[in-house]
Formats: C-alpha cells, sequence, structure tokens
C-alpha cells in the first residue's frame, strides 16, 4: 500500500507538530522476588521520533527487553509491574490503560517482532493464516480480503511467489524467510511503532544484512518509527538513526549513531564499540580492550555508578556519588561522573 | 520417523496443498502396521455393534430352554448357547453397542467436566490454576470404583449413570493432562507473538493453545478408553452397569460364571472381547503418539 494514497488522520496532525512517536519518561519495572522486589528497568528515558530507527544497545540482562515488553504491555502479569513513571505513545499514558484499551493499541498501532523465528509462528497454521488473523481482528475484514493482503505483505517483505508462499507452513520455511514472515505480521495494520527484540540475533550474518536492510526500507516508506533492541554494534551501525545505551537497568548514553560511534562519552559504550572485531586490526592486539568482568547481578548493583567496578577509567569519586543522566550541550545524553574530562576514542 | 519430506526454504516446497500436514499424519499412521490392523479390527467391531440388527444370526434375548449351555457350533449357534438358551454370537454382537457406547459416554463426560478447567487452569495460572488443581486433587483422592458406586446408589443403576460416574472419575485426569500440556505450550514465542498483536484471550487459546495441547489428549482418550470399558465391565458383572436382560459383555460374564465348570467357554468370548478391544484402543493410541506427537515441534528445532 502507498502511504501517500492515505487519507489524513488526526494522527498526522501530531506528526507534523513534530511531537514524539513514544516517550518514554523516568519508566521503572519492577519484577517480585522471593527477596523483594527488583528493579531491572529503572528511570529509563526513550524518545523515538515519527519515523526513526532507535536502537537500544546493552548486554543481556541490561533491561532493554523487558522495558519493550513494557512498552507492549506484555510484561508478566503476576510477577511484574511499572512501579513508576509513564510511557506516552501518541499523547496517551500506556501505562494507565485498561487491558481492552491496550489489546486495541497491541498489533494495530504498535506491533512487535521478537528474537526466536523459528519458535514466534504458530507450526499449526499456514503463515498467510496466521498474517490474516491479526488484519481480520483488527481491521475486521472478511477472510478473503485478509488473505489478499497476507500475501500483499508477503510480497512487500521480499517473500518470492507470496500467493503460493502464503499457503504453506512454517516448517516449509528458513530461518530468515521466517523472520521476513514476523515482520509482514507485525505490519498487518501499518502500526506506528515497530519494536524488533533482537531480530536479527537467531539469524547468520548475510540474512542479517538483509533483515536489516527491510527493516529500514520498511521505516523509510512507511514512516514508521521502529525501537530496534540488540547488542550487535555492527548491526547499530546499519539500521539506527539514534541509539540509546543501557547498563544494569539504567540510560547510561544515548546520542545519534554518528557521533556515538565517532566520539562515545561513557567508558562503556567506548569499550561496547572496541569489543566488535575489525578486519583491519590484528586481534591479538585487541587483548587488552577486552572488558574485565562481567554486567551485575540485579540484586546488587553497585552503589554509586553501576560500570564502576569495571570501568577502566574509574576514580575515587565513581564510588561514592551517584552519577545522573546529563544532556550535554549538542542534545546527547550521558551518565558518567567524568564525562566531561574523558576523551574516549570511538570507531568509524 | 520415516517421512521423506526435507523442507527447505526452496519454492517448489511451497506447492503441497493446504492439507499436506494432516496427509503427512495420516501416512506416517497408515505406516504402522500393528496401529492399523489394531484400528481396523475395532473398526470391524464398530461396524458389527452399529449393524448388531442385521448382522447377529438370532435376537439376543430369545431363549430356549431346551437348547442350553451348548457348544460352539451347534444347531446354527456359532458360539453355543449360554444358560437360558440364548445365541453367544448374538448377544457379543449386541454387547458390543454397550461397550463402545460406554467407553464414549465415560470419556465424553470426562472430557466435558475436564478439558476446560485444564485448559484455562493451565493457561491463566494463578488463583484459578490453584483453585482446579485443589479440586482435580480431591477427585483423584477418591478410589475410581467407590465414586462410581456411590453415583450409581444415588442415581439408580442403569449403564448410562454408571458411566457418567466413571465420567467424573475421569475429567480429574483430562484436566490435568491438559494443564500440563498448556503450560509449555504458554510459553512459546507464538503465543506471546499472538499476545503481542492484541488478540483476544478465547482466540488466542482456539487458535494457538488447543491445537497442541490435542494431540496427548487424544492419545490420552483412547487409553482411558479402554479403562472405561474394563470398568463397564466390572460393574456391569457386580450390576451396576448395564441391567439384565440387555447383553452387555460385563453382564455376559456374570451371567456366565456360574457354569465355568460345564460350559468354560462361556467365559471366555466377552472377556476375550474386552481384551481385544481395550489392547486395540490403546494400540491406536500409541500409533497416534508415535505418528503426531511432536511432529510440528521437531521440526521447529531442527
Amino acid at each position: 500500500m502507498n502511504p501517500a494514497t492515505e487519507v489524513p488522520t488526526p494522527l498526522d496532525v501530531a506528526r507534523s507538530v513534530g511531537e514524539p512517536v513514544l516517550e518514554v519518561r523516568n519508566l521503572t519495572v519492577e519484577f517480585a522476588t522471593r527477596g523483594g522486589s527488583l528493579a531491572v528497568v529503572q528511570n529509563v528515558d526513550i524518545a523515538i521520533e515519527q519515523g526513526e530507527v532507535h536502537a537500544v544497545v546493552g548486554e543481556s540482562g541490561s533491561g532493554k527487553s523487558v522495558t519493550a515488553l513494557a512498552i507492549m504491555g506484555l510484561l508478566p502479569e503476576r510477577t511484574a509491574r511499572v512501579s513508576s513513571g509513564e510511557i506516552r505513545f501518541r499523547g496517551r499514558d500506556l501505562t494507565t490503560l485498561n487491558r481492552k484499551e491496550m489489546r486495541n493499541l497491541q498489533g494495530r498501532e504498535i506491533a512487535m517482532v521478537f528474537q526466536e523465528p523459528m519458535t514466534s509462528l504458530n507450526p499449526a497454521f499456514t503463515v498467510g493464516d496466521q498474517i490474516a488473523e491479526s488484519v481480520r481482528h483488527h481491521v475486521g475484514s472478511g477472510r478473503r480480503a485478509a488473505s489478499a493482503r497476507a500475501i500483499e505483505l508477503l510480497d512487500e517483505v521480499g517473500i518470492p511467489q507470496a500467493a503460493r508462499r502464503a499457503e504453506a507452513y512454517p516448517h516449509e520455511f528458513s530461518g530468515g524467510m521466517r523472520q521476513r514472515v514476523m515482520i509482514a505480521m507485525a505490519l498487518a495494520c501499518e502500526p506506528d511503532l515497530l519494536i524488533a527484540d533482537e531480530p536479527t540475533t537467531a539469524l547468520d550474518v548475510t540474512i542479517q544484512a538483509q533483515i536489516v536492510e527491510l527493516i529500514r526500507r520498511l521505516s523509510r516508506d512507511r514512516g514508521t518509527s521502529v525501537m530496534f533492541i540488540t547488542h550487535d554494534f555492527g548491526v547499530v551501525a546499519e539500521v539506527a538513526d539514534n541509539v540509546t545505551v543501557m547498563y544494569a537497568a539504567e540510560v547510561i548514553e544515548s546520542a545519534d549513531v554518528f557521533r556515538l560511534f565517532e566520539s562515545p562519552q561513557h567508558p562503556y559504550t567506548a569499550a561496547l564499540l572496541h569489543a566488535v572485531p575489525s578486519l583491519d586490526e590484528d586481534l591479538a592486539d585487541d587483548d587488552d580492550r577486552a572488558m574485565p568482568g562481567v554486567p551485575p547481578n540485579p540484586t546488587a548493583f553497585p552503589p554509586a555508578c553501576r560500570f564502576a567496578p569495571r570501568c577502566v577509567h574509574v576514580v575515587e569519586g565513581c564510588h561514592q556519588s551517584i552519577p545522573q543522566l546529563l544532556s550535554t550541550a549538542d542534545g546527547r545524553r550521558v551518565r558518567c561522573l567524568r564525562a566531561d574530562e574523558l576523551t574516549l576514542t570511538g570507531r568509524s | 520417523m520415516t517421512t521423506v519430506e526435507i523442507p527447505t526454504g526452496d519454492a517448489p516446497a511451497a506447492t503441497r496443498p493446504k492439507t499436506a500436514a494432516r496427509r503427512s499424519f495420516v501416512r506416517r499412521f497408515a505406516e504402522q502396521r500393528v496401529a492399523m490392523a489394531a484400528l481396523t479390527l475395532l473398526a470391524l467391531i464398530v461396524i458389527a455393534a452399529v449393524f448388531a440388527s442385521s448382522l447377529a444370526p438370532h435376537p439376543p434375548n430369545a431363549q430356549n430352554l431346551r437348547n442350553i449351555l451348548k457348544g460352539p457350533g451347534s444347531d446354527g449357534h456359532l458360539l453355543g448357547t449360554d444358560h437360558l438358551g440364548r445365541d453367544v454370537l448374538s448377544r457379543l454382537i449386541y454387547g458390543a453397542r454397550f461397550s463402545l457406547l460406554a467407553s464414549v459416554e465415560a470419556v465424553g463426560v470426562g472430557l466435558l467436566i475436564g478439558f476446560l478447567p485444564g485448559l484455562l487452569a493451565g493457561y491463566i495460572g494463578g488463583k484459578v490454576d490453584w483453585c482446579v488443581m485443589r479440586v482435580i486433587e480431591a477427585l483423584m483422592a477418591f478410589p475410581p470404583i467407590i465414586l462410581a458406586i456411590a453415583v450409581v446408589a444415588s442415581l439408580g443403576p442403569g449403564l448410562t449413570n454408571a458411566m457418567i460416574a466413571v465420567g467424573v472419575v475421569f475429567a480429574p485426569r483430562f484436566a490435568r493432562m491438559t494443564r500440563d500440556a498448556t503450560l509449555s505450550v504458554r510459553e512459546e514465542t507464538f503465543v506471546e507473538a499472538a499476545r503481542s498483536m492484541g488478540l483476544r484471550r478465547s482466540t488466542i487459546l482456539r487458535r494457538h493453545v488447543v491445537p497442541h495441547v490435542l494431540s496427548p489428549l487424544i492419545v490420552m482418550t483412547t487409553v482411558l478408553a479402554g479403562v472405561a470399558m474394563i470398568v463397564e465391565a466390572g460393574l456391569s458383572y457386580v450390576g451396576l452397569g448395564a441391567v439384565p436382560p440387555d447383553s452387555s459383555w460385563g453382564t455376559m460374564l456374570a451371567g456366565s460364571i456360574r457354569y465355568t465348570t460345564n460350559s468354560p467357554l462361556l467365559i471366555v468370548w466377552p472377556g476375550l472381547c474386552v481384551v481385544v478391544c481395550v489392547v486395540c484402543l490403546n494400540l491406536i493410541g500409541d500409533g497416534i503418539k508415535d505418528s503426531v506427537g511432536r511432529e510440528a515441534r521437531g521440526k521447529i528445532s531442527r
């Protein structure tokens, strides 16, 4: 479908004002455990503009997936809750919506692509059926129209002979093809925001590049905002406009992709950038750049700067005062006491 | 598994029609000789039961007191006569009706009562799960026969009453099996994906959970159908199931047990029928398990 032919909606007005599609403010998510509640996401701020591809980067357990689930309203109900903050999507605070309102939003306005393409499709139905399901549910179109739309979508995500492939079952697809199907499914109702939770992690590198390219293209063509969760800086460089780096449940740095790569301001970001092996450098020389230690456990976050125990630039003060996420002059944000004095090298 | 289909991302694989998955299940089942033999035998018994009135050589309750306890092959009675001179073969054929009906009733009632609570307990979890599990445990603690006798005592004897009782006994087994299967399906990514699309809970259950719970349930159904048949025979034997002169296999056993010394074969026939049916049901269950089981799941984890 051509976005140009769409009838303007009140949403388009909001777009023109330049208000972010999604604005996560001060979000804290707590999980109930035996030992009390654990904040696995703490005071997170993320803003995503119309048509922007925003990468959220971090190690496993840094809280990036939980942030995504909180936005989708898919947190496990009994164990997790949003304890403070708000998730503003097109001016509405999603944390205040009830289940029915949330359900109307899910799939239609915010859609999600999961990490595991091998298990995120129901093996009992054809892929065409599964895409059509969402269309029928949200748009309310008939069976025939929905399957036609499914074929159209499959074609759009680059599946050859879409009409025939729509009749096939998920096990007849390869991983990369399945991820394309998942993306088609997510795009079925033309959502304003697509959350892609490590969509390329389970794929091999050539397929990764194709999927990244596909997501970029769809975002550009449709003006869909994308929250792209990954831990791979190589993918970030390919896909993102802006980047938010998370560590130990907090946002530690955010910037646009060029400046982040060129001149990271947080030592963690710099260390992550250098963890990506390069073809130009000898691996043996890189050994001293490997980051020591492991990310802290949510039960025992360091009291002050959470990265201090692993930081190569650590000073005495890092263990005493809690660093705030400070905006710098050029619209970047960083959570480091020494952000001003450090000059970190990036990668180009 | 002996399937030859190795699905790839290649286009030719897509030419298979929509029913491919179902058909490959049938093919896999058909390849199991034992299960197919069992299915054929059971089908013959069912056909015999359905067309009993035209297949049976004599009316099942026609007595001939001058011609009692005859051995097989005498006077046109292929399997002989019982203590009232009734044709054993005819009674066996009519008895199949009762025995099959009994197991269908019991399993049906069990599924009716047990399936939905099990599904909801597994999917919703929490308090619902807790409550359902406690009820299940309470019901499981009852010895089945005692419960059946209690129900029959209050509702009066009769095959249907007895089988409702058996169904009540089966219900917690179905519920628990359904719950366990649901628990594992619930965690599948495609269920989460379905939730992320904002589908209604009932839709998710119907389209994304139930199809994956069915295969263990079908296996369990065949096994419990066999158990129901045995219980029916047992209850009828002690006079709590089918009531004479109705000829269920259980009442035939009960009636002929006193004449074992004169005509030992009389108790062999109905007993053999029960055994054959139960074994067939179990073998079919095994066959289904082997051919459906992890069909889809196995391919996923490839």
